[in-house]
């Protein structure tokens, strides 16, 4: 199994507090090459900071996080994004007055020899990603908030995954989306799965998780209540553990178990 | 992957049954909303020059027209980069005022005692000397807006209160000229053009230069099989830059010196002054030269590098510029100082023109500029201005103000115009986008 090789990521009790609120206390949780690992839990239980903290947006109090064994320092998104962690957030974290391609190459942008923007290079680049993703889109010209949530859903995973992204941080990836475009992105996720690729996924949506997630980490009032192989929980039990946190005997529990 | 390339194929072209301007509009790709403001001049021009009994389209209007513009088009062009990402900068008039004193005692007071009255060196420096003053003004009031988080309307409503203090405080209030005599040059007048054949020579260039964009612009589009325009619309794009260029170069050549400065010329150089007086025309003004450099600069600026790119799309949603991994504060103050050094280049350009340096200079600057971006387009909820709008939108202001004058409006009643018309455009603007939605 993928589980005796060293952890593509680790996350060693994670804290972060906003003024006296405790978002996170000493989560820990891993994650393996090729496999997806869904973050479960309620509004506020502390799965997207936990995951901001991967991604750079948020800075940790204290806790480590390990990439191949390596110690890491991650303090802002462009230190994540050196490390190959892309994320694609909830809130449609794109830049609405710019086109498809200067968002996918936001931050990156491909330059020409005296270090002028490539557009031209940039576009094509882009029309073939977007090709692959979602062979309708076609509106390359237009600036992204003219787009539709779906269209513009595509640019936002479109950006993470033209980079060669090792680690793909999917946070409600599905929100905004029609059951169409839900099954495109389930799609996609496994085929980045074969490729190798380690996927956080993070959902309200129990079933979507069920159907994509090799492992399940469940998380309560900031703390972690426990994890799982999907295959040996049922969805009643991970109800248990997400509204209750009760730990069912297929789980190892974590620190936020409800005590027996 | 070729054939998903499929979607860069032609767009085929649409209904024939759209009308031949909406064909032409589509075909060239020309903005509308500036197409729209080019209308907008065109009629402001024609109404003034009907009601000045034809003095507002003479050479010598149009040529004073323009320099009176360069100085706030200058600034506008900076506005816009800072409106775009949501700040505002109302200190510029009052850092007008205070880098013109300085300059002014720079090249009056400090210069003449070090390398002596005059010297060829002294509007260089004095000029190095405005830019760093001016840049390090914008780059103070950027840090405490991206750093310490003051919003950028107080800091530079500090700032307006702070620079025109300060810019007394340089001389204790007193006038400072005359001007370097190379200095001076900046400002305009007849010594400040460059006169008949250069200017024609420059014009020529100039066109060259638009036709050449254009070709390469179609053969980049080729190599990478995107949809090129109609032969006939890149035709016209390169007749209609090509003829407003030569168009307003001989227009600043029909405007001859005034007799007797020519008259002095002329006996100064032993040039016989034939009958009916010497016609030397003036040619395209410096401060025009520099307003038009600046403007195609800073459109170099904000669309081709990385740089320009950060700033509109911190404009859209400054967060996800930040999650993306652009250091956003560094930006800012980046944007701040582009604009100071814009008010250095205009506080030349006014001080040059005055041949003095007053700490009055500038005022109500900061509000005719913002009004110039904004009647440009640029939108005040950010993401959106274009340079070129900005410096028309400057030259707009520009025409209502001088048209007025010329027809002998009083003017607190041209304060009242002015006030209606920026109102009016922006409503105007805001109809455009929510149609365009």
């Amino acid at each position: 199994m993928l589980d005796k090789k060293t952890p593509l990521v680790e996350m060693e009790d994670i804290s972060i507090s906003f003024g006296g609120l405790h978002a996170v206390e000493r989560a820990s949780i891993d994650l393996y090459r090729g496999e997806v690992v869904g973050l479960l839990g309620h509004n506020g239980a502390g799965k997207s900071t936990l995951i901001k903290i991967l991604s750079g947006a948020y800075k940790r109090d204290a806790g480590t996080i390990r990439i191949d064994g390596q110690e890491v320092t991650i303090n802002n998104p462009r230190d994540a994004k050196a490390q190959g962690i892309e994320t694609i957030y909830q809130t449609l974290a794109v830049a609405d007055n710019v086109d498809a391609a200067a968002n996918l190459f936001l931050g990156r942008e491909l330059t020409t020899a005296i270090g002028t923007l490539d557009d031209v290079a940039m576009e094509a680049k882009a029309r073939e990603v977007m090709g692959r993703l979602n062979p309708n889109f076609r509106r390359f010209k237009e600036p992204v908030v003219k787009l539709s949530g779906g269209q513009r859903q595509s640019v936002a995973i479109a950006r993470a995954i033209l980079f060669n992204a090792r680690i793909l941080i999917m946070d409600e990836p599905t929100a905004a989306l029609g059951p169409q475009e839900t099954a495109q992105v389930g799609d996609l996720i496994k085929q980045l799965k074969a490729e190798g690729i380690g996927i956080f996924l993070i959902s309200h949506d129990i079933h979507d998780v069920f159907d994509l997630a090799d492992r399940l980490v469940v998380m309560k009032n900031g703390r972690v209540v426990g994890t799982a192989h999907t295959k040996d929980v049922t969805k009643d039990e991970v109800l248990g553990m997400i509204i209750m946190g009760k730990v069912p005997p297929g789980a190892t529990p974590g620190p936020g178990a409800l005590k027996a | 992957m070729v054939d998903q390339l499929a979607g860069a194929a032609p767009v085929r072209q649409q209904q024939n049954t759209q009308g031949p301007f909406r064909r032409f509009i589509n075909a060239t790709e020309l903005d509308t909303r500036l197409l729209g403001m080019v209308g907008a001049l065109i009629l402001i021009w024609l109404v003034f020059n009907f009601f000045s009994q034809g003095l507002f389209l003479t050479p010598r209007n149009l040529w004073n027209l323009s320099v009176q513009t360069s100085g706030v088009a200058v600034m506008a062009t900076g506005m816009v980069l800072v409106i775009v990402t949501r700040n505002i900068d109302l200190s510029v008039g009052s850092a007008l005022g205070f880098v013109g004193m300085v300059m002014g005692m720079t090249q009056a007071e400090i210069l003449p005692k070090v390398i002596g009255f005059d010297n060829n060196a002294t509007w260089i420096i004095t000029l190095c000397v405005g830019l760093v003053v001016g840049g390090g003004i914008g780059a103070l009031q950027g840090i405490i807006i991206a750093f310490l988080k003051v919003p950028a309307f107080i800091v530079t409503l500090g700032g307006f209160l702070v620079w025109r203090g300060a810019a007394w405080w340089v001389a204790m209030g007193r006038t400072i000229a005359p001007m370097d005599s190379t200095f001076q040059l900046i400002g305009g007048g007849p010594a400040g053009s460059i006169g008949f054949w250069p200017s024609w020579i420059l014009g020529v260039i100039a066109c060259a230069g638009i036709v050449l964009s254009i070709y390469f612009g179609r053969r980049q589009r080729r190599r990478f099989n995107f949809p090129l325009r109609p032969m006939w619309a890149e035709t016209s794009l390169a007749v209609i830059g090509c003829g407003v260029t030569l168009g307003a170069v001989a227009v600043a050549n029909a405007y001859p010196w005034p007799a007797r400065i020519a008259q002095r010329y002329a006996e100064a150089n032993g040039i016989p002054v034939p009958e009916g007086g010497l016609f030397i025309p003036h040619g395209i003004a410096i401060p025009v030269l520099i307003a038009v450099g600046v403007g195609i600069l800073m459109s170099f600026i904000a669309m081709r590098t990385r740089f320009g790119r950060y700033v509109f799309a911190m404009g859209g949603n400054p967060e996800a510029a930040e999650l993306a991994g652009i250091n956003t504060r560094w930006v800012t103050v980046k944007i701040f100082m582009l604009m100071g050094a814009l008010v250095a280049i205009s506080a030349a350009i006014s001080t040059a023109r005055l041949n003095a340096a007053t700490n009055a200079l500038g005022t109500l600057d900061e509000l005719y500029v913002i009004a110039a971006a904004v009647i440009g387009g640029t939108s005040l909820s950010g993401g959106v201005g274009t340079i070129a709008g900005a410096m028309l939108g400057a030259l707009v202001m520009q025409s209502l103000q001088s048209g007025m004058v010329l027809i002998g409006i009083d003017s607190p009643l041209q304060s009242i115009v002015v006030g209606i018309v920026l109102v009016f455009a922006v409503w105007l603007d805001t109809l455009y986008r929510r149609r365009a939605k």
